[in-house]
């Protein structure tokens, strides 16, 4: 017997080995005309890991305290071997992974992917999706150049404009009324415990939960199978469904590292907490959507101020959203339609703000 | 590796022996090289650099001995050139060296025991003070701590 | 008053007793009733009362008055006018029996002025360093000669300080404060129609306006920048000769003098009776100096004087070439450090140089005022080199930026070998198979 052998009978005694092998053996992936949306949910969480490899290496050398911040990712990115590689490929990974998150989202919505029994896979990506931003927001901060701290102080703004909660939202999350050391501080343990923390339990049942209820099938070609048995086709998820996942693994990987080297994330200038804000500030493109309408919003309507009318109504949007398993019951007909053109309208608002955002200098 | 038979229906390339041996080898070699090129960096990150401490608001200016009593010297101190003088007296003080007229770098002039620029006759007391010529704004100052052979410059620390 | 036993005092107390004690309280009534009219100046100010509500040119702000520095210091309406400022009675109070002496004419005015300013006894008692020469001063000046042959339209010490409302020079309210003399002086010497007849330009003040010395002043704040009295002298005021305007300019800008003094134009200018300084840089309308300023092209100053083939005219274009040989050194320098430190390079050492060879470029731009092209060479040279270092330094850092690419290009064909590779495998994995 192979040393192979031997080490698969052990774990197989005590973790029952062969019975995980043997689910992994029979994992099946459909084929469709729309499975390759299937491998976004999968970049998704190899971009995480990549974050996490990354995030822990650049731990090693990154200091949190406002006099030593910019200096110490100025080490990273002059005086640490590899160091401008390893922090270029994590912020340009961050903007990746959400990218491909937020897309993610939209085909298991229009896939519709959402439904019964699937509510909680469907709940709980929301909430990562959320938590993400948060990464995204709280990493923000982290290198304390100027563009950092105007739009933390920005984005922090607009969460206290929530009614009631607001102000307390604010300072909790600047850890007193203005944006200082004791922010960066909390937004560092935000970053590396907190929000890891969350989101890898949550991961972990998302994850539970797509291996339970297996692949979903969009409704039409659900249909289409129902009809005809003969038309269904599955790819077994190992090895052939993951040794194209492994590729698009290495052409994302690629993709980062020539961003790290053509394109390298700058560093700034140090952030001067009493200077004003520079002209020109603006989050970054994820928050770009949000933050283009509260702009466009006058400053009154009717009796409303006009951002807290725009606060709140992505506040109930982004609710909507998140509880639509619950709201879309039925299986076909004008109900589901609707749900489809609101999504639509969902998209095209989200990518047309971000861009008049950028246009809009 | 084993597959089932499901995915071996029809014969072709996959039963040839040596193309077989080829793609592995050239699969495993190439994906090795692969993982070699991303831990490569990865493990040449890991060793710390040569100038282990960050350039802050602590820099080590010089060392005892190095300047004479009654003289100045440059220092790098970030970006910026810093003036690092000792007095007769036998104190050191240290103070930005970038004149705050034209940014000059700035010289102790042992004689007048006063920091002056050359471009355009500004000059300064050791603290700092612009005292005459065109000079608008004060020196910024720092604190010199001496530890053993080491002297330390520190930028002030504000309340 | 007391002997021995202090019998005798009780004998005077027991007389004084109410003897003394009621005239005593009499007088002590007496004196409070009168005593508002003996603190007259605190509380009693007819002049004030009456001409704080008259129109112009008779009114007299009483705001102002009382925050006037010789309100402050108790000189007041009758130390100068006379009159009697107890009565409201104008009769009374303007009269010649209470030594009323009235508006006093123009040509009176520095004179009387000087009746307490140029007493250094007087004035010591208010300020010991403040100056008594003042009128003396005067007399020396345009304004005072012009005066003494019989011009009064000429300025005299109120049209500069104020009349009621005096304030110290130092004080941000006076009209003399640095940031507004210009603008004082301007009253009269920037009106075309009242400076007619004098045969002086009125454009100073507007071209003042244009100058680095008024943004220096004005805008940032310098109070040691110069305004109209820093050249022209305050109270002696009069344009410095054609030989002194080098001395006025030099009391700031030391160096340029000096180095003028050591080349062949001090010798030139003086010769053709031309002054120093202001023949290239002008005397109100200053401009910051470019290196434009020096050299053989159109707007150069040096064409001013020196036509092709003279030494004058090649030595202006071998210091302009020098100048700009070092400057487009620099930026040439600037340049690529900065691409480097964007790709993220460090070149912080580099850059630190590159403000040594800054400081040389400046301390050439400053030699050429003894227009002689080795010494302003010396600097350029010396910024030469250590331009020349920092460049090296920038091509350095864009080889480690190479480096990179090659390392990226590298594991990039190393990753697109993987790819075919797992392509291959799933071609043979899944052929002939449905799957």
């Amino acid at each position: 017997m192979g040393v192979a052998a031997n080490i698969r009978r052990w774990l197989d005694e005590r973790f029952g080995w062969s019975q995980l092998m043997a689910f992994v053996e029979h994992k099946t992936v459909p084929r469709h005309p729309f499975s390759y949306f299937y491998f976004l949910g999968g970049m998704t969480l190899f971009l995480f890991g990549l974050q996490v490899a990354t995030g822990i290496l650049l731990l090693l050398y990154y200091r949190p305290s406002p006099n030593e911040a910019f200096e110490s990712v100025q080490y990273i990115m002059t005086q640490v071997r590899f160091g401008w590689l390893i922090r270029s490929i994590h912020s340009w990974g961050a903007n990746v992974m959400i990218l491909t998150a937020i897309a993610h989202m939209f085909s298991v919505f229009f896939l519709k992917s959402y439904r019964k029994p699937r509510e909680l896979t469907w709940l709980s990506g929301m909430i990562l999706l959320f938590l993400v931003l948060g990464f995204g927001f709280s990493g923000y901060l982290l290198p304390w150049n100027t563009l950092s701290v105007f739009a933390t102080k920005v984005g922090t703004d607009i969460a206290g404009q929530v009614p009631i909660i607001g102000h307390w939202t604010l300072v909790f999350l600047r850890g007193g009324e203005d944006v200082t050391g004791a922010t960066l501080t909390r937004f560092f343990g935000f970053h590396v415990a907190v929000l890891p923390g969350l989101v890898t339990l949550l991961i972990g049942f998302h994850l539970l939960l797509v291996q339970r209820f297996g692949m979903s099938v969009p409704p039409s070609v659900e249909a289409d199978w129902k009809a005809n048995p003969a038309r269904v086709q599955e790819m077994r998820f190992f090895p052939n469904f993951f040794l194209r996942e492994l590729m698009a693994w290495y052409i994302a990987l690629a993709i980062l590292g020539a961003l790290a080297a053509f394109k390298p994330w700058e560093l700034g200038a140090k952030a001067d907490l009493f200077a004003s804000a520079p002209p020109g500030i603006r989050p970054e493109w994820y928050f770009m959507f949000m933050f283009q309408t509260l702009k466009l919003l006058p400053a009154k309507v009717g009796p409303i101020a006009g951002d807290l009318l725009g606060v709140l109504g992505f506040g109930i949007a982004g609710a909507v959203w998140t509880l639509l398993p619950f709201l879309d019951h039925e299986k076909r007909g004008r109900g589901s339609r609707w749900i489809a053109g609101a999504g639509v309208f969902a998209l095209a608002y989200f990518v047309g703000m971000t861009l008049v955002g950028y246009a809009a200098k | 590796m084993e597959y089932p038979d499901a995915n071996r229906a029809r014969p072709g390339v996959s039963d040839d022996p040596g193309r077989r041996h080829f793609l592995e080898v050239f699969l495993g070699t190439s994906v090795v090289a692969s993982l070699v090129s991303f831990f490569y960096p990865v493990l040449r990150y890991l060793i710390p650099p040569v100038q282990a401490e960050l350039a802050s608001d602590t820099v080590l200016a010089g060392h005892v001995g190095d300047l004479k009593s009654n003289s100045g010297m440059i220092f790098r101190f970030g970006s910026r050139p810093g003036l690092l003088m000792l007095t007769p007296d036998g104190q050191y003080h240290a103070i930005s060296a970038v004149c705050t007229h034209l940014g000059c770098t700035v010289q102790y002039r042992g004689d007048l025991h006063e920091v002056w620029c050359a471009c355009h006759n500004g000059t300064y007391d050791i603290s700092g003070r612009n005292i005459s010529g065109p000079p608008p704004k004060p020196l910024e100052s720092f604190d010199v701590f001496v530890k053993g052979q080491d002297i330390y410059v520190q930028r002030k620390k504000n309340a | 008053m007391l002997d021995q036993d202090g019998i005798k005092m009780k004998s005077v107390e027991s007389r004084c007793g109410w003897q003394w004690g009621l005239p005593v309280t009499f007088v002590f009534c007496t004196a409070l009733l009168f005593a508002p009219i003996s603190f007259a100046q605190q509380a009693k100010n007819s002049c004030l009362d009456c001409h704080s509500q008259l129109d112009p040119p008779l009114h007299v702000s009483p705001d102002e008055y009382t925050a006037s520095i010789h309100a402050q210091k108790g000189v007041t309406c009758v130390t100068c006018h006379g009159g009697d400022p107890t009565t409201d009675d104008v009769d009374k109070s303007m009269s010649t029996a209470a030594g009323f002496k009235g508006h006093l004419e123009r040509k009176q005015v520095p004179g009387f002025c000087a009746k307490c300013h140029a007493d250094a006894s007087y004035i010591r008692g208010f300020n010991p360093s403040l100056r008594t020469d003042q009128y003396a001063q005067y007399l020396t000046s345009v304004h005072g000669k012009l005066m003494a042959k019989g011009d009064t339209k000429v300025a005299v010490c109120i049209d500069c300080h104020g009349v009621h409302d005096i304030q110290p020079p130092n004080d941000p309210r006076a009209r003399v404060y640095p940031t507004n003399v210009a603008q004082t002086c301007a009253t009269c010497h920037a009106d075309a129609e009242y400076m007619k007849g004098y045969k002086i330009p009125t454009d100073e003040f507007a071209l003042y306006n244009t100058s680095v010395h008024h943004a220096a002043l004005v805008d940032r704040g310098d109070l040691s920048a110069p305004t109209c009295v820093t050249c022209h002298g305050s109270h002696g005021a009069a344009p410095p000769g054609v030989a002194s305007v080098e001395n006025v300019c030099s009391t700031c800008h030391v160096f340029q003098a000096q180095l003028f003094d050591s080349g062949p134009h001090r010798n030139a200018f003086a010769s053709l009776g031309v002054p120093g300084c202001i023949t290239c840089h002008s005397n109100h309308g200053i401009q910051h100096p470019s290196d434009a300023l020096i050299g053989t092209a159109d707007g150069s100053v040096c064409v001013k004087c020196h036509s092709a083939g003279e030494p004058g005219f090649d030595a202006a274009a071998k210091m302009h070439e020098s100048l700009a040989k070092l400057d487009s050194a620099i930026g040439r320098s600037d340049a690529i450090l900065n691409r480097a430190e964007l790709s993220g390079m460090e070149v912080g050492e580099a850059k630190l140089a590159q403000s040594e060879a800054r400081d040389d470029l400046i301390k050439a731009r400053v030699s050429i005022h003894a227009v002689q092209s080795d010494k302003v060479d010396q600097n350029v040279q010396a910024g030469l080199a250590v331009a020349q270092k920092t460049y090296q330094a920038g091509l350095a850092a864009m080889a480690e930026r190479s480096y990179r690419r090659t390392g990226l290009f590298i594991s990039l064909g190393i990753t697109i070998i993987v790819l075919v590779g797992i392509a291959l495998l799933i071609r043979r994995l899944e052929s002939g198979s449905g799957n």
